[in-house]
């Protein structure tokens, strides 16, 4: 069976520098995996090539076998690739329910049908409540959950999260992970996330691959990654990966 | 809807509807020019309110369907009933020529604005250098009788301009309001609200955008047929100027950008402001030139400053407190 998603040998540099270089992956359908490293590794790179921000200087990007490399934003997302962004872009003078409407139009024929299915979303969110509310009066956990609601109207089978637990305290990035896991168990979606929360990670993936100087040098389930001396030593620098291994922060 | 406000509509209709019996020559050509404004400036608040993309050369959509059918009315004797389609389809085409350039290249904000004035202007020069179109001289229409309804030539009295105005002031507000709630509409606003955001939502922005430009180019241009058939002269100085261009966009920015009653109320508010100055003054007898200007600029002013979002959505606000704080 040929994976969801499939990365092989992507690398794109920046005038000179070489933000990401030979970096394979592969997703499975219904897969939840977790890209980590630290600040600069090339993280953010990654997701932009997948969603079609910017194009990889070599390399191929397959969806279900179909190259989706070189395609425009709305394109990847009409292949079935939902993001969220980092800094959260809600569409802050409509309302939070025409937010979603927006993203759920893709795929329905009609209003009607995509204002019932946002609803349905916005309940799974529990965002319903504050459904003719201005996207602009609610709080940042609120947004996060309005950005995703908004990525899972378009009805990906691939999800991009971009790092949506950034900033929530551990109660809400809790919260976060159940309702994530919930729909993900529901809609069978695969989920790709970038996270520097490692409590979410620990939670939510099934695998990690950890990022450093655009390089990929580690790929296995979290408690398998987080000892290995590579990964300690990428985040907390040489020194600090002795023979005892300790998770990093 | 509630009998009160069924009741409220209806006689508004029959105010509109009886308004050229009842008033004067002078208010009927205000409310002519009121309803003309409404019009395009609703073709310009579907570009900008809507979808987000600041043009300040509307005039060029409007003169291009003015000059189009105007032409084929004084060298062809072809009426208006055929002159709309060609003056929508020169005024579709040059929509597509900047809108397409631009969105391709993805000039943006500001930069789409400059070239939007710069393409009316370029477009007024040429014009006065066109002889077929009478060129700087202008072009005259030939005005027939007054007192008949000719609707084939679109000539007649002022009341059946003052209909056919309101006729077009009303159908567009209704196709605004349609677009609005349609696909479009969400589209268009969340491409307003944040483009990147949209297009991550799989949104083809380019053809919105353009769908947009163009939707806007070609209600210009019918604004533009009627106003050729209703001034019987066209100059290029005049119907390509940039301050057309802003006396279209002053009624949405006054009235409320993005709201569908903004550019009737706005055009409304305005004209009826611009000639009570002049009135104001007369009255007084003050004959100081530019006061009339101050006067109005000192309004706008006002407007912008106190009501920010424009008039119809705090009017608005303030009938649904009013209204609520009966209720409760």
């Amino acid at each position: 069976m040929t994976p969801l998603l499939e990365v092989e040998g992507v690398s794109k540099s920046f005038r000179g520098l070489r933000a990401l270089h030979q970096v394979s992956l592969a997703l499975n359908t219904g897969e939840i995996v977790a890209v980590i490293g630290p600040n600069g590794a090339g993280k953010t790179t990654f997701f932009n090539l997948l969603c079609g921000v910017c194009r990889a200087d070599t390399g191929q990007i397959r969806l279900r076998g179909q190259r989706i490399d070189g395609l425009r934003p709305d394109q990847v997302c009409a292949r079935g690739v939902g993001r969220t962004f980092q800094i959260v872009r809600p569409f802050s003078g409509l309302s939070v329910l025409d937010n979603v409407v927006v993203g759920a139009l893709r795929g329905e024929r009609s209003l009607a049908l995509a204002r019932q299915r946002a609803l349905a979303i916005l309940e799974a969110l529990g965002l319903a409540d504050k459904r003719d509310q201005a996207a602009l009066t609610l709080t940042l956990p609120e947004r996060k959950r309005l950005e995703l609601a908004r990525a899972l109207a378009t009805r990906p089978e691939l999800l991009l999260l971009d790092e949506v637990m950034a900033g929530l305290r551990p109660t809400e990035c809790d919260q976060l992970v159940r309702v994530l896991t919930d729909l993900q168990r529901s809609a069978g979606f695969a989920v790709l996330l970038i996270e520097h929360v490692l409590r979410a990670v620990r939670a939510l993936a099934q695998r990690v691959v950890v990022l450093h100087h655009g390089e990929l040098i580690a790929d296995g389930t979290a408690e398998q990654v987080m000892r290995q001396p590579a990964v300690v030593a990428s985040y907390l620098g040489p020194s600090a990966s002795p023979a005892t291994p300790e998770t990093p922060p | 809807m509630s009998p009160k406000r069924a009741g409220a509509l209806a006689l508004a209709a029959l105010g509109l509807l009886v308004f050229p019996e009842l008033g004067g020559a002078y208010a009927v050509s205000l409310a002519t020019l009121i309803l003309y404004l409404a019009t395009a400036g609703q073709a310009w608040n579907l570009m900008m309110g809507f979808a987000g993309q600041l043009s300040l050369g509307h005039s060029l959509y409007v003169g291009i369907g003015a000059y189009s059918a105007g032409a084929l009315f004084f060298h062809f004797g072809i009426g208006p009933w055929l002159g709309v389609w060609v003056a929508v389809a020169c005024s579709m085409a040059v929509a597509l020529l900047i809108g397409g350039l631009a969105f391709r290249f993805g000039v943006s904000g500001v930069y789409f604005a400059l070239l939007t004035i710069a393409f009316a202007e370029f477009t007024r020069i040429a014009f006065d250098h066109i002889d077929w179109l009478g060129g700087p001289g202008g072009m005259f229409l030939e005005v027939a009788q007054r007192d008949r309804w000719d609707l084939a030539h679109f000539r007649g009295p002022p009341s059946m301009y003052y209909y056919a105005a309101l006729a077009l002031a009303l159908g567009t507000l209704w196709l605004c309001a349609r677009l609005s709630r349609s696909r479009a509409g969400y589209y268009w606003r969340a491409i307003r609200e944040d483009e990147p955001a949209a297009q991550a939502l799989g949104i083809d922005t380019f053809r919105w955008k353009l769908l947009a430009v163009l939707v806007s180019s070609a209600l210009s241009a019918i604004s533009g047929v009627f106003l050729a058939f209703y001034q019987n002269n066209l100059f290029p100085e005049q119907v390509f100027h940039v301050s057309r261009s802003i006396e279209i966009l002053l009624g949405p920015v006054i009235g409320g950008v993005g709201t569908l009653l903004g550019p009737i109320v706005g055009s409304l508010v305005l004209t009826l402001l611009s000639d009570g100055v002049s009135e104001l003054l007369a009255a007084l007898g003050w004959e100081l030139p530019g006061t009339k200007q101050v006067l109005y600029g000192l309004a706008l002013l006002g407007v912008v400053v106190f009501l920010p979002n424009g008039i119809w959505p705090a009017l608005h606000a303030a009938w649904q407190r009013h209204s609520g704080a009966r209720s409760a």
